[in-house]
């Protein structure tokens, strides 16, 4: 292996790395904000104390995960400039302009109310206090909407077109851009399964509380809130989860082909719900795929187009075309895609030749007010990534690894409505507190749940391999061309820095839960 | 307007002067940017599009987009 390619694989570890290790800390950021707005509107329309006083506490737990989700977030967002130049440069204001807005308005918003939310208890008035955490609250899911924005185009580039001068990427509608469907379905179905999860969290150091006979009190209240809400954004996350798939189906075929180990397209496709993969080399049909599998007839093909003999594509469709569904092959996609390469070949050595005619004629080819370069840039340069790809098989992403991260993501969060549904129910008629082992159960729900979380972005990000912009920019070609060495000692660095951070905060966190919502610090 | 500014001030200042838990917070993101930004850009990292304008970085990554189209990756 060359050390460009090892430097692709490092870098692509190290945006792994980081992305995982911050994504330890959103999700409890997202839907415990919106929690404790929920806990200080109750305080603020009854006086309750009690309320206050709980407020307070989770406010705490929320400051220390934010504080440090923060400093990783800035870490990622580097990472696009220092390993990954050329994407940045070719993505362009696309990809700014989210990232731009969510620095300046979601981040700097949530930062100045988040100062108000600690320090302003005694100082400002309740209604200004209660404002301010809303604010938070909001401030910290805007944040998420942008970079989830930025992060749906990736998958389904729209909204856009080409300027050959700059080589980038320019935006010509911000409204395809924020409301395409992969954005959409991506943003809601975030921010429902990572409300579903701070409501874990918050269940387990109740229930915690519960196990050692201490805030009785604080836990059972903080539980009715966080199963009900919990309840709800889990029962959410299911139906915008439903929506993924028909949206993944429409947009990004071969992921959905990948999740499901589906190599052979057929109409009354089946959805799996478990099975055991066979090895790389044996699979290459529907009938050698699996050792066994357990699954739903003509599920999929409902779940992708709402209709139970809708035609769903397989691996090999993908691969080797199948014209009588439309589908084109991906050899036809790279000849195309090395047509458009090739023509931004000619226009550098063009420019390099100072030939001006014939870079105005290359030109003309990328103008899509023209029907000359509307009709290259869909019938060519929709397929530029694809003259990057030597062989079809590198378009098929990690199979085992889609197919098992897809059956804990939905197996964890089926779990969880169970949950939720058990805890709200026993709560409510005083009880859960005598059902030990489901208070332990709670406890132990916790890493199920971030596993769970997790898996969705495993199914996100590795599903759309081998594209860092899907169909127009291969990883490869993204990448920085920086020594291997250097990504890989820096890829060590940030894996001992990170964990060093987790277990800080975790023991921060952890202290902050043994001692309790009174002896605890009241200004952060 | 300059009392509220003072205001302002005061407020992050005994904000910032009381915290307890947030010190050690502060100190663990300060260390971790410091690491970040200073030793491992200056030592790792080095720019690698370096012009000032958009149409200059523009035609080095169209120098890269060119050459990494030899198949060869």
């Amino acid at each position: 292996m060359n050390d460009f390619l090892q430097t692709v694989d490092w870098s692509r570890a190290q945006f792994a790395l980081t992305a995982v290790y911050h994504w330890l800390f959103v999700p409890l950021t997202l839907g415990l904000s919106v929690m404790i707005a929920i806990m200080e509107t109750r305080y603020y329309r009854t006086g309750d104390e009690e309320l206050k006083r709980m407020t307070k506490f989770w406010m705490r737990i929320f400051g220390i995960n934010f504080a440090i989700g923060v400093a990783t977030g800035i870490i990622l967002e580097f990472e696009f400039g220092t390993n990954w130049s050329n994407y940045s440069h070719f993505v362009g204001d696309i990809f700014g302009a989210p990232l731009a807005i969510e620095g300046i308005m979601a981040f700097f918003m949530e930062s100045t109310f988040i100062a108000v939310m600690f320090f302003g208890w005694d100082r400002v008035s309740r209604r200004f206090h209660l404002a301010a955490t809303w604010l938070t609250a909001i401030g910290a899911n805007l944040s998420a909407l942008w970079i989830l924005v930025a992060n749906a185009w990736m998958q389904y580039p729209t909204g856009c077109t080409f300027n050959l001068d700059t080589v980038r990427n320019e935006m010509t509608s911000f409204g395809d851009v924020l409301l395409s469907p992969v954005a959409v379905d991506k943003f809601t179905h975030t921010v429902t399964s990572s409300f579903a999860l701070a409501a874990v969290v918050v269940v387990a150091i109740s229930a915690w509380y519960l196990l050692h006979g201490r805030e009785r009190l604080l836990a059972k209240r903080s539980i009715a809130l966080a199963s009900v809400f919990g309840l709800i954004f889990s029962l959410a996350a299911a139906l915008t989860g439903d929506r993924s798939g028909a949206v993944v189906a429409r947009y990004q075929p071969m992921k959905l082909a990948a999740m499901e180990g589906l190599y052979d397209g057929e109409r009354g496709a089946g959805l799996t719900v478990i099975g055991l993969l066979r090895c790389e080399e044996s699979r290459s049909s529907n009938s050698d795929a699996f050792h066994f599998k357990i699954e739903i007839p003509k599920m999929l093909s409902v779940m992708s187009y709402r209709d139970s003999e809708a035609y769903v594509a397989g691996i090999n469709d993908l691969l080797a075309g199948n014209p009588d569904e439309g589908i084109m092959s991906a050899g036809e996609k790279m000849r195309r895609g090395r047509e458009a390469v090739a023509e931004l070949e000619r226009f550098r050595q063009a420019r390099d030749a100072g030939d001006e005619r014939t870079m105005e004629e290359i030109r003309r080819k990328f103008d899509p007010s023209t029907e000359e370069g509307e009709s290259f840039l869909r019938e060519y340069f929709a397929y530029f990534g694809y003259g990057y790809i030597t062989s079809p098989e590198e378009l098929v992403p990690d199979v085992p690894l889609l197919f098992y991260s897809f059956r804990v993501m939905v197996g964890v969060g089926t779990l969880m409505i169970v949950l939720f549904a058990i805890v709200w129910w026993l709560n409510r008629r005083d009880r859960l507190e005598r059902r030990r082992w489901l208070l332990w159960i709670a406890i132990m729900a916790v890493p199920l749940a971030y596993m769970a979380s997790q898996a969705g972005w495993i199914i996100a990000e590795v599903g759309r391999q081998p594209w860092a912009i899907q169909g127009m920019m291969p990883v490869s070609v993204a990448a920085t061309d920086i020594g291997s060495a250097s990504v890989a000692t820096t890829f060590f660095i940030f894996l001992a820095l990170f964990t060093l951070l987790l277990a800080a905060e975790l023991r921060i966190m952890f202290k902050q839960i043994k001692i309790g919502p009174d002896k605890g610090d009241d200004k952060e | 307007m300059p009392s509220i500014l003072v205001k302002i001030w005061r407020f992050y200042a005994d904000g910032f002067r009381n915290m307890t838990v947030g010190r050690t917070l502060w100190l663990i993101i300060i260390v971790k940017l410091i690491v970040i930004f200073v030793v491992l850009k200056l030592l790792f990292f080095p720019d690698m599009l370096t012009g000032s304008t958009d149409a200059e970085r523009g035609a080095q990554v169209l120098d890269m987009l060119t050459e990494r189209n030899d198949n060869s990756l």
